[in-house]
């Protein structure tokens, strides 16, 4: 069975400057995957050449075995996004939101409304359905984000550092509700981030810096020994341009 | 935390019927759904409608019982006797609601892609160009019912519009609103924040206002100077005019629509191509903070 999500020697310009440079990663079928960089190592770019805001300029990206470039309409409809800015309407409520995404998706109105019963369940907010937006907490909203984003069932879930600004219960809360998606309904994560608490030592973790991957593995193995993910971490985007990538698997 | 063990809640990932078909079915699902966001939006947004619908009652109100002696009246098409100034401004002053309509699209394109709701419409999966459709196709469902809202109060001014004229002019409205609301879809595409949009105004609203035959008709304007006769010829916002001008009194205007179509279609694609992931503004100029140069 093909990948969740296959990207392969991407390559990405603004103008002179190269924001991501032959990077390449799997993200296998019901794995959690981390994808760690400083701020401005290219995880927004790369998110946004994934779905497809940004045309791949060098390299493939397939999502569930189907090309961006040939099928993107197929590729798209497997994929579920959390991006880094806030995107709810914020006078509108929960429901009017999600049934806003619903139909992006071709999903009627009658069919959504159970499904949003559901993952309104599922992250906790079931009764905050007629609410508006404006009302909720920061992390509340991110909650909604993420139910939102498997509306239309998507096999592979992409999030742009969905826990940044939350305080740490709700981030707790997040990472919790991601985690569960991936245990019992064998979804398939990329999660971007700069906060390791959120990692667990046997995922998938890929360090991204200055558009390039420098390191790749499991992420309780990426450090040498006694060295923690985290104190790695620093000496990988402290090196710099590092080449060659150093790989744990 | 125990929303991740909840035992009422469904499979997220268990697919539902329908989700994510890409059929013709899908899409009107999908057109439904934009048009519905805009006008809940359009709804929330009290001052909105209000604002769109003091600027032309101020021109009719004001402006236009000033100017009724200075300007006078005239016989032109499609009037058959002399009408009221009055009369004669309302259809470009419901045409100026579209006008304003259009932009504050553009300008509320510009707003989404600043916040990100723009991500979240292109990363549907169907074709890029059919969701600007829809979007333009919110906007226009917006501005006619501001026009109609319009034309309602306008009632009480001896018009002389037929009943028939206010369903003639339906088509119209769509014609010019798509025509407007694609300017300004393609506009987004070149404004690249915010604040930029006090130079639309500037430079694309009034012009396209007050060189039309909105206020005042072309002949006059002919009497006066030549050249700016032509210029006014040459706008579109003259022929969007015309074409609901003479829909309702029920009459077709063959060239205003012609040219309105045709500039809609024109714009339209602009947008499209501006808004292609390869060639246009999301690729040349949309890199994330700190991460494009």
């Amino acid at each position: 069975m093909s990948a969740a999500l296959d990207v392969a020697g991407v390559s990405h310009r603004f103008g002179q400057r190269a924001a991501l440079s032959d990077v390449s990663l799997t993200v296998e079928r019901g794995h959690f995957m981390a994808l760690l960089g400083p701020n401005g190592a290219g995880k927004t770019t790369l998110f946004s050449v994934i779905t497809r805001l940004y045309n791949n300029q060098e390299g493939r990206v397939s999502i569930l075995g189907h090309p961006l470039d040939r099928e993107p309409s197929r590729a798209l409809a497997g994929l579920g996004v959390v991006f880094q800015a806030r995107t709810l309407d914020t006078d509108l409520t929960v429901a009017q939101n999600l049934h806003y995404h619903a139909s992006l998706h071709g999903i009627g109105r009658a069919a959504a409304r159970a499904r949003i019963e559901a993952l309104l369940a599922r992250v906790g907010l079931a009764e905050r359905r007629d609410d508006k937006i404006r009302t909720l907490s920061g992390g509340q909203s991110r909650r909604i984000e993420i139910a939102r984003s498997l509306i239309h069932a998507p096999r592979l879930l992409l999030l742009d550092e969905p826990t940044v600004g939350l305080d740490l219960e709700s981030r707790a809360d997040i990472v919790a509700i991601v985690r569960a998606l991936v245990r019992e309904e064998g979804l398939s994560v990329l999660w971007a981030t700069h906060i390791f608490e959120e990692i667990s030592p046997e995922d998938d973790a890929v360090v991204l810096h200055k558009g390039r991957i420098v390191a790749r593995g499991r992420a309780g193995e990426i450090g040498g020994p006694g060295e923690s993910l985290e104190d790695a971490f620093r000496r990988l985007v402290a090196a710099p341009d590092k080449r060659t990538v150093r790989s744990a698997a | 935390m125990s929303a991740s063990s909840n035992p009422t809640a469904a499979s997220p990932v268990k697919s539902v019927p329908h989700a994510g078909r890409l059929d013709a079915v899908g899409y009107l699902i999908a057109l439904a759904g934009i048009v519905r966001r805009e006008l809940l939006r359009f709804f929330h947004q009290k001052e909105r409608f209000f604002s769109a619908m003091v600027r032309p009652l101020v021109w009719l109100f004001i402006f236009a019982a000033g100017f009724r002696n200075t300007l006078g009246t005239s016989i032109t098409p499609p009037y058959e006797t002399y009408v009221l100034y009055e009369a004669y401004v309302i259809p470009g002053l419901a045409v100026m609601i579209q006008l304003f309509n259009g932009m504050q699209s553009s300008l509320s394109m510009v707003y989404d892609r600043e916040v990100g709701s723009m991500k979240v419409l292109l990363t549907s999966p169907y074709p890029r160009w059919t969701l600007l459709l829809a979007k333009l196709v919110a906007g226009v469902s917006v501005s006619i019912v501001q026009a109609y809202a319009f034309l309602a109060i306008a009632w009480f001014w001896d018009t002389g519009i037929p009943p028939v004229g206010y369903l003639a002019a339906l088509p119209a409205f769509l014609a010019s609103g798509l025509m407007l609301g694609a300017i300004g879809l393609f506009l987004s595409s070149l404004v690249r924040q915010l604040e930029n949009f006090a130079s639309v105004m500037n430079f694309v609203i009034f012009p396209m206002f007050f060189a039309s035959s909105a206020l005042y008709p072309l002949w006059q304007v002919r009497a006066s100077s030549e050249w700016l006769y032509l210029i006014c010829q040459a706008n579109p916002f003259t022929h969007a005019v015309e074409l609901v001008r003479f829909a309702l009194y029920g009459r077709f205007e063959p060239v205003a629509c012609a040219v309105v179509v045709g500039t809609g279609l024109l714009f339209f694609t602009l947008a499209v191509i501006a808004y292609d992931p390869g060639r246009g503004i999301m690729a040349r100029r949309g890199g994330p903070a700190g991460e494009a140069a």
